[in-house]
């Protein structure tokens, strides 16, 4: 029987407390260097796709720019697309908002990437509403939180039907009779909706794999149905194994009343790793990286953000503050709602400090510090398998916690030896498209009406 | 002997000739392809061009408002997002400054400046941008935002005769005035990455942008770190009194069209007079010639193929119109030097063969005659340009403060 293949998607370190800057190996940002070193390595591990989040707007914490994290970084189009030019074969997947963009547009920004890259564009969709984000864009927060995802749906099947609009023979290019395209090359593609009034003909042709793959990452029942309707992988924060178990049985159960079938859409949860020569050194090095993670002051901003309040007297290795937290002014619209969730987050985590008998920094290490594979080489290989094999994931997508380093050790320890168990390709397939390599079935063209 | 000049080159498709695709040298089926552009960009790169213009728009028939423009099968079709293809050409060229046009009306001014930002940083400080008002009616179907707008120039071809047109340059401006605002919300230092503090940024030095004008508002400062050039060249191509205005308030060069070398004088006398009523930007705007070129071995041979291209599908152009050797090449751009223009921006009539001659035989023959500017080594492209490196706003009002 051949072995599940493992597929895995390489996290480039984001800006939150995971990334630990502070290491003396720690290295820019934002250079472009970096992202090549980057991009190289995971190609090197023959991963799947490159993943980048993205940035709409520094963060904040308290009204001030947030300072104790990793800042900056770049536009996800343009630095995608300067990636497909230093690499060859790997996937490049961005997070990009269908709230803060328009479909005709990103379609073509996406196309675009798609063609130069030569198949290899993928586009995690993700949605947002808040006026926070929205202060930087034309139209400001304009849509109602219930509507996130009615907008993105029907973005994801407006870009589709834009991307499927020229057929693949479009372009004849007849010198002699002076026809550049083909008479029915190009379909029109009209959308009039509550939201959208688009009619629209496509200027960008269509690309070797038929259209970018589609990753989603949001997790409440309506992500989970775009993901059943439009998403090729799910980029899940499910890595608990029977947890991971379950969600997979349940979303890859809704695909047939889709007409899909189950290897139509991967699950790749994010996940970390730390190796060791030992399981014991291994540990060791776990709870290093976890204590630069959590440094006392990231420790006590990540409690202010929850309490509203300044905590900054209180000490990281003690208790939990007794205070209570303050849950904003009566009047505000949605008050209840809001005071009730923070109150029942705060008594949440003080059950929580009390029950293990954890300090402020140990609580936030539990909460966001906690790797997800720690062992020897072959540990973390033989249980990224497990997952596979017993059918909790189809792979992971990996997030390391150094810039721009933090992918070679799991390059060059791990992939050997997933390789070896024989779940894992040992190279690239000559002009593989993001599509083959993720093992999706081809994108077939609409018929034509 | 004339000042000397420097020279571009702008880049659309299978050139500038509606008919160049169906050249036997055209690559029509390769247009869209990373191999084409790649090839492009380091042919201009390697002949030490100070830039390329990448063309762009936002609709399948491009900029042009003929009726059948959307419909129409005998011209190509079927382009790349030029900031992208900029980006993609980043880390494969050296020294070339990559200048994607934008257009003003649709995108978000926030993404079109971390766009910049991010190109000049992949490029290591050689970024660009031309920018463009206005939309077309077709552009606006495919938005589907808003139906109103221009709809070309009015019946006196006078920008100033049309209100919405009159309304596209000052959101233009707006724009232009965003991208620069933007690349200058973090100072050259933010990044402190102190480990005694635990501070990784000074958010002293990174400052929210807030802007309020008549088609948008920003409130924020870039996600993009301040990049190599700080802010991108700034350019912007201009043909009559309100596109001066908007370059000459705006930009940090301009393209023009002067219909020979004597009409010179006449547009940059105009420039004058706009920048004394609106520039506010320390350095002189800068000034190229565009010459649209069919480059052969003779006059005679350069004459057939003209002819042949325009059998096939006739050409309107704004700008002058060279067909002949690469020697009538170079005395064109000799008499725009002497007429006093820092610089000639080549539109190759075919892609890639007159790119190619521009490479072999223009760019030699003209450092040798003396009338190019060499390539000092300037560490970034608005430097080449002779702009020094400004510190960001932000960090000069603290000193004034």
């Amino acid at each position: 029987m051949t072995r599940r293949q493992i597929h895995l998607a390489a996290h480039f370190p984001g800006v939150n407390n995971t990334t630990v800057w502070t290491d003396p190996s720690a290295g820019s940002q934002i250079d472009f260097a970096s992202f090549e070193y980057f991009a190289r390595t995971a190609e090197r591990g023959l991963f799947d796709y490159l993943f980048l989040a993205e940035g709409l707007r520094l963060r904040e914490h308290r009204g001030r720019l947030h300072d104790l994290d990793v800042a900056g970084r770049p536009n996800t189009l343009a630095i995608l697309t300067a990636l497909a030019a230093v690499t060859e074969h790997i996937g490049l997947v961005g997070t990009l908002n269908t709230t803060f963009n328009e479909p005709y547009e990103l379609a073509r920004q996406l196309g675009t990437l798609d063609l130069l890259s030569n198949g290899r564009a993928g586009w995690n969709a993700v949605t947002s509403s808040d006026a926070f984000h929205g202060a930087n864009f034309r139209r400001g927060g304009y849509l109602d939180h219930a509507d996130r995802y009615v907008r993105a749906s029907e973005f994801a099947a407006l870009s589709k039907a834009l991307w499927s609009s020229w057929r693949d023979d479009a372009i004849v290019a007849d010198a002699e009779t002076g026809a550049f395209l083909r008479d029915d090359a190009i379909a029109r593609v009209r959308h009039e909706s509550r939201l959208f009034d688009v009619d629209a003909v496509f200027d960008v042709p269509r690309s070797p794999q038929g259209r970018p793959v589609i990753v989603q990452a949001g997790d409440s029942p309506d992500g989970r149905d775009f993901a059943t309707e439009h998403a090729d992988v799910i980029f899940s924060l499910h890595t608990e194994f029977a947890d991971a178990q379950q969600f997979y049985r349940d979303v890859k159960g809704r695909l047939a009343a889709h007409g899909r079938d189950e290897d139509s859409l991967k699950i790749l949860p994010a996940s970390t790793f730390v190796l060791g020569d030992t399981a014991e050194e291994a540990r060791e090095r776990s709870r290093e990286i976890a204590l630069a993670q959590v440094r006392p002051q990231t420790a006590i901003t990540y409690l202010e953000q929850i309490w509203n309040r300044d905590l900054s007297g209180y000490d990281a290795d003690g208790p939990l503050p007794d205070i209570e937290p303050d849950t904003g002014v009566e009047t505000a619209q949605g008050f209840a709602g809001r005071h009730a969730a923070i109150r029942a987050r705060v008594g949440q985590l003080r059950e929580q400090a009390a029950a293990e008998n954890l300090s402020i920094r140990e609580l936030v290490i539990r909460l966001t510090a906690k790797h997800t594979f720690v062992g020897t080489p072959e540990h973390v290989a033989s249980e990224i398998d497990r997952y596979v094999q017993e059918r909790a994931t189809d792979g992971f997508t990996v997030v390391g916690h150094v810039t721009p380093h933090g992918l070679d050790e799991f390059a060059d320890r791990v992939v050997p030896l997933l390789q070896e168990r024989g779940s894992y390709r040992r190279a690239y397939d000559e002009g593989a498209t993001l599509h083959d390599l993720l093992g999706l079935p081809p994108v077939v063209a609409p018929a034509r009406t | 002997m004339p000042d000397r000049i420097h020279l571009a080159v702008a880049l659309d498709g299978a050139g500038w000739h509606p008919a160049a695709w169906r050249e036997a040298t055209a690559r029509p089926t390769a247009l869209t392809s990373p191999a084409y552009w790649r090839g492009l960009a380091r042919t201009a790169d390697g002949a030490g061009l100070l830039f390329a213009t990448i063309e762009d728009a936002l609709s399948l028939g491009g900029r042009s408002v003929e009726p059948d423009a959307e419909t129409r099968r005998d011209r190509v079709r079927g382009r790349l997002d030029a900031l992208l293809v900029a980006s993609f050409l980043a880390p494969v060229t050296r020294r070339l400054g990559l200048v994607p046009t934008a257009t003003t009306a649709h995108p978000e001014p926030f993404h079109l400046a971390t766009g910049l930002q991010t190109l000049d940083h992949a490029s290591r400080g050689r970024a660009g941008v031309r920018l463009v008002a206005g939309s077309t009616p077709q552009e606006r179907a495919n938005f589907g935002r808003h139906a109103e707008g221009p709809t070309g120039l009015p019946a006196s071809g006078r920008v100033e005769d049309d209100p919405a047109l009159l309304a596209a340059f000052r959101e233009a401006g707006e724009v232009a005035d965003v991208i620069r605002r933007l690349a200058d919300s973090w100072e050259d230092d933010a990044i402190v990455r102190d480990r005694e503090t635990g501070k990784f940024l000074d958010r002293e030095r990174v400052h929210n942008v807030v802007f309020e004008g008549e088609f948008f508002s920003i409130t924020g400062a870039s996600i993009v770190p301040r990049s190599p050039q700080g802010q991108p060249l700034v350019t912007a191509l201009a043909h009559q009194t309100i596109p001066y205005r908007f370059a000459a308030e705006h930009a940090d060069l301009v393209f023009v069209t002067p219909a020979d070398a004597a009409a010179v004088g006449g547009i940059r006398g105009e420039l004058a007079d706009a920048a004394e009523a609106t520039r506010t930007l320390d350095e002189p705007l800068r000034v190229f010639a565009d010459l649209l070129v069919l480059i052969e071995e003779t006059r005679g041979e350069a004459a057939r193929v003209w002819n042949r291209l325009q059998d096939r599908a006739a050409l309107t152009t704004d700008a002058r119109v060279v067909v002949g050797t690469a020697d009538d090449v170079v005395d064109e751009i000799r008499a725009l030097a002497e007429a006093g223009v820092d610089g000639v921006r080549l539109r190759p009539a075919r892609l890639p063969a007159d790119l190619d001659a521009i490479v072999d035989r223009v760019v030699p023959r003209a450092a040798a005659a003396g009338i190019l500017i060499p390539d000092d080594g300037a560490p970034t492209l608005r430097e080449r340009v002779g702009l020094p490196r400004l510190a960001s706003r932000y960090a000069r009002q603290e000193v004034g403060a």
